[in-house]
């Protein structure tokens, strides 16, 4: 939705829109490739509704122990493996993972990899997974890297007030 | 337990779901053993015609073995992190000895899953559950790590998850914070498979532990019982374990 308001908002204004729209596209995430069958419904729907999909199915399976309904992250990550550069499949700790790319954006933080591994089975998770702490505000830090985030990422660099003294 | 707002479009999925599902039971057929516990088909939920439960003969047990408690690590991915005192146990070995005679008697001891379970009598939250089929679990989307149903337990069956996990299986999910405590390899079960441990124990040749369903009057767990005198540990308490032990 906010992605369709800021191209529309640049459509809007005129010429020299084209460029910037491209530079505005690299803030929004890169939804990794799938392999496999494309879900019937669509992507818009998953992507709406994937959260109440997955939570109403995990009680279904794990109170009931209905296990026909075959909607769980291992099943996600049948064609939702995302891959590095190297080609190696990563996990959460990695922004490249397939739920990062979106959460991210949202600065939504899943906890569902806190139980449940983040790559297919047999894939190796590695101790950086394990390390992955809650993340704590660090005021001054934050505001500093959030600004570099968005100047290599935007064409106009982002100023926040107070920024300029530093 | 249903969400209203993906209620209307469940239906579309499911069907679309179905499809998959098709495919994987072609694949899982060959491991389907389901009538050799007295089932008939494999269920879409767990059933409540049904109670799931261990027999374990502490005679056939040996006291240098502990294939049961290595199964169980290597199926459902926990080990220990160097704390003796707080590693995860879903199952261990414990020896009881007759001060009286010197007699020493091992058997393996998990969740004895039982009927009235004290742990989910305590549970403030409901992740502490008992299935249909008597099999008790710990629901980890709602698990808060108070730990009181680790008190409940007269078993100590039990144990807490002190640091952050890495590599689950994908069929055991278990995270830092959370309880947790032998499934009943509810994973296997669903699929008509035998515990790991049962199947373990059968493979060393002591075939101490033996699986079945308590409700079934023709299961070969309920044949012993009937036939062999059984104890359920601390039968004061009252709380019907699925868990049976023998020659203790």
């Amino acid at each position: 939705m906010i992605a369709r308001l800021v191209l529309l908002s640049v459509l809007l204004t005129g010429a020299a829109p084209l460029a910037i729209a491209q530079e505005r596209s690299a803030l929004l995430p890169d939804v990794p490739a799938a392999t496999g069958t494309p879900h019937k419904e669509g992507n818009e729907y998953w992507r709406r509704n994937h959260m109440d999909l997955m939570r109403h199915d995990r009680d279904l399976t794990m109170r009931d122990g209905n296990r026909e309904i075959g909607a769980s992250l291992k099943g996600c990550f049948d064609c939702h493996a995302a891959k590095d550069g190297t080609g190696q499949i990563v996990t959460y700790e990695s922004d490249r993972h397939f739920c990062r790319a979106c959460h991210d954006y949202v600065a939504v933080k899943v906890d569902c990899f806190m139980c449940h591994r983040s790559t297919p089975d047999g894939v190796d998770e590695g101790a950086a997974h394990a390390a992955l702490v809650p993340h704590v505000p660090q005021r001054e830090a934050d505001i500093r890297g959030l600004v570099a985030y968005l100047q290599q990422n935007t064409a106009k660099p982002a100023v926040i007030s107070g920024e300029a003294g530093q | 337990m249903k969400i209203p707002t993906a209620k209307g479009a469940d239906l579309s999925r499911r069907d679309f779901l179905r499809s998959g599902a098709a495919v994987a039971s072609l694949t899982l057929a060959p491991g389907v053993t389901l009538m050799a516990f007295g089932g008939s088909q494999a269920h879409a939920a767990a059933d409540a015609g049904k109670r799931w439960g261990l027999l374990i003969d502490a005679n056939k047990c040996a006291a240098d073995c502990s294939a049961c408690v290595t199964a169980c690590s290597d199926e459902n991915g926990w080990k220990g992190a160097g704390n003796p005192e707080t590693d995860a146990q879903w199952i261990r070995k414990i020896t009881l000895k007759n001060k009286a005679t010197g007699r020493e008697t091992t058997m393996p001891m998990m969740c004895q899953h039982c009927e009235a379970p004290p742990c989910v009598d305590v549970c403030p939250t409901g992740a502490s559950f008992k299935r249909e089929d008597g099999i008790v679990l710990v629901d980890k989307h709602t698990c808060i790590g108070c730990r009181y149903c680790m008190m409940a337990c007269p078993f100590k069956a039990r144990s807490f998850v002190h640091e952050p996990t890495v590599n689950q299986k994908s069929h055991a999910p278990r995270g830092q914070g959370t309880v947790e405590s032998c499934t009943l390899c509810v994973h296997r079960v669903d699929k008509g498979i035998a515990p790991a441990c049962v199947e373990a124990c059968a493979a060393t040749g002591h075939e101490a532990i033996i699986f079945g369903d308590l409700k079934d009057p023709d299961s070969d767990i309920s044949k012993r019982l009937a036939q062999f005198p059984s104890l359920a540990l601390r039968p004061d308490l009252d709380l019907d374990p699925g868990v049976r032990y023998t020659n203790l």
